[in-house]
């Protein structure tokens, strides 16, 4: 039996029945990451300290009778953009190399109360400003289906240790589609609750209207095992949501039947055919499943990128201002005044794709600029959210690609930033109206190098646990292998 | 093309971003394209449309305001833990005003 290969429950089942400990677990996984990370580069740090200490812990507490968390002994990964206490946050950015986190964040906070065993720090584009996490301040990381391939991004890394059993579940964070395109790219479950389900306290703010904590996992009980104990009020983010959380776990292992699934037309054009013949394979597994299938209309599709763009890169180059030199992290040597020293030391400390969206955020928010570039993709958003909020009102679930292409290689879209925009298209407009998404494996492409297929699904604000219900029967009927 | 070099070098500026001739010359006609590309939004007309700041949802119960209670936060010390040049007690930085000889 191979410790890493197993999902949450099996292995939660293991600990309690005394067969394995968690010591044993997390020393598989180490074990794992040594021989797998120097080919797949997921992770940014690792922490065997913490993690042993945690374990122990468990261990202890089996012994002395007590009863053990959902999560005991679960070994996780955190992308390295949701602070640690005590580890470094990079955000993979060498303008954060060597900050320290003064705090845990809520989410990570929950999992070790939870039992989970933190395993590391996990590589990301720097400041989750891309989609391939070739935008990493210090390395990229390769898929690990195929290591010529992104694994996406831009929780890239958290996506990847999953894939290659460094890790049983792990955190991301998703502003466009930074959880969703990965898990899709890498085979994998990965889920964005509604706006304000999961405090974002201790995650580096991106785009703070747009920015979520989420879970990557093996199977869709997994993410609604992580999600259900990182969910919940938080006294430390004004936005997090006061709606109670529901028992996602419990909510599984029901029937869809009658449930009403809309198929917008705006989403089945421009995919490779491949992608289109998948998607189609899972509706019609939907339907077999008795959901009513029914077409309909986001009219608003074609504006979201250009929207979700201006907007995320008008509130980054906001939340990206405090990286001057001044209260924390790298600051640059040889200055003459503290102009030169602000500006030198973002000139030194961020990269490309940084500076082109600090640009940007700039631009559309400078003088003469504002009322035609944000203000008009503020109204935008709220015509993209209408038509969601109109089509919820008719179905139950939205069903969608994840992302119009299959994981593409390394620098192959490096060269135009926009080709790489236009990549998010499926999952900018679920951020922007704040709704639930999750993608599930729905297939693979049919010539070699076989290619994952991710199944985007969304929901109502708040319908988190029909989401994962509805992908969980899909899983069941066999939706991960449809084509294979 | 609508950018000029001048802009770039402005929004930099704006940006506290130092840049080389050679980013300014990469960055124009990227920023220039994606731009462009935005103004796609102007074939809507949004004339009677509300602008949307933040998310809300009907169904929210959030209490938006807390009680004004004293809470810990970081000692002087966690503070300053991170900082590239504290001093006395402060975050240290390059001299802002020149002395008067």
């Amino acid at each position: 039996m191979n410790l890493t290969e197993l999902t949450i429950d099996p292995l939660h089942d293991l600990i309690v029945q005394r067969k394995v400990s968690a010591m044993e677990i997390a020393k598989a996984h180490f074990e794992q990451i040594e021989r797998r990370d120097k080919e797949v580069r997921a992770y940014l740090q690792l922490c065997p300290e913490r993690a042993y200490q945690q374990a122990s812990k468990i261990d202890s507490q089996l012994a002395a009778g007590e009863a053990l968390a959902p999560l005991a002994g679960i070994p996780v990964a955190v992308k390295d953009v949701i602070l640690a206490r005590g580890m470094r946050n990079t955000c993979a950015s060498k303008i954060l190399a060597n900050y320290v986190a003064p705090y845990d964040a809520p989410a990570v906070e929950r999992l070790e109360a939870a039992g989970a065993v933190i395993l590391g720090k996990t590589n990301c584009d720097e400041f989750a400003m891309g989609s391939s996490t070739e935008n990493s301040g210090f390395f990229p990381t390769h898929n690990p289906h195929d290591l010529a391939r992104v694994p996406g991004g831009s929780s890239g890394g958290s996506a990847a240790a999953v894939a290659a059993n460094m890790a049983v579940a792990s955190l991301g964070s998703d502003t466009g589609g930074s959880i969703r395109q990965p898990a899709a790219f890498c085979g994998l479950v990965g889920m964005m609750g509604t706006y304000g389900r999961v405090s974002r306290y201790g995650l580096v703010a991106f785009a703070s209207s747009l920015d979520h904590i989420g879970p990557f996992g093996r199977s869709v009980r997994d993410v609604a095992r992580m999600l259900q104990t990182i969910a919940g009020r938080d006294p430390h983010d004004s936005t997090s949501a006061g709606v109670p959380v529901e028992d996602y776990v419990a909510g599984l292992d029901q029937n869809v039947r009658g449930l009403k699934v809309g198929v917008p037309s705006e989403y089945l054009k421009g995919l490779s055919p491949e992608t289109g013949d998948n998607i189609q394979k899972g509706i019609d597994l939907l339907a077999k499943l008795g959901c009513v299938v029914a077409p309909i209309s986001l009219p608003h599709t074609d504006y979201a990128i250009a929207c979700y763009y201006i907007i995320c890169t008008a509130e980054a180059s906001s939340n990206l201002a405090r990286y001057d030199g001044v209260r924390y992290g790298f600051r640059s040597a040889g200055h003459a005044d503290l102009q030169e020293m602000y500006k030198q030391t973002r000139y030194a400390g961020f990269g490309a794709e940084v500076k082109r969206r600090i640009m940007l955020g700039t631009y559309v928010l400078s003088s003469g600029y504002y009322d035609a570039y944000y203000l008009k993709a503020q109204k935008v958003r709220t015509l993209i959210t209408r038509d969601f909020l109109e089509a919820l009102d008719d179905v139950d679930i939205i069903v969608t690609p994840t992302s119009p292409i299959p994981a593409f290689k390394l620098g192959e879209l490096m060269d135009d930033p926009w080709q790489m925009y236009l990549a998010d298209i499926y999952t900018v407009t679920a951020s922007l109206a704040g709704i639930p998404g999750i993608s599930v494996p729905c297939g693979k492409t049919k010539g070699a190098p076989h290619l994952l297929v991710g199944m985007q699904l969304l929901a109502r604000h708040f319908d988190e646990a029909r989401l994962l219900r509805v992908a969980d029967a899909f899983e069941k009927a066999g939706g991960f292998e449809v084509n294979s | 093309m609508a950018l000029e070099e001048k802009d770039v070098r402005y929004v930099a500026e704006l940006a506290h971003l130092e840049l080389t001739p050679e980013e300014v010359k990469t960055f124009l006609p990227q920023l220039d394209s994606i731009l462009e590309h935005m103004q796609k939004l102007n074939e809507l007309d949004t004339s009677q449309v509300e602008p949307m700041a933040q998310v809300t949802y009907p169904a929210a119960v959030n209490p938006s305001l807390r009680a004004d209670e004293p809470r810990k936060t970081f000692t002087q010390e966690e503070a300053l833990a991170n900082a590239p040049d504290p001093s006395a007690g402060c975050f240290r930085v390059p001299r802002v005003i020149e002395k008067e000889e």
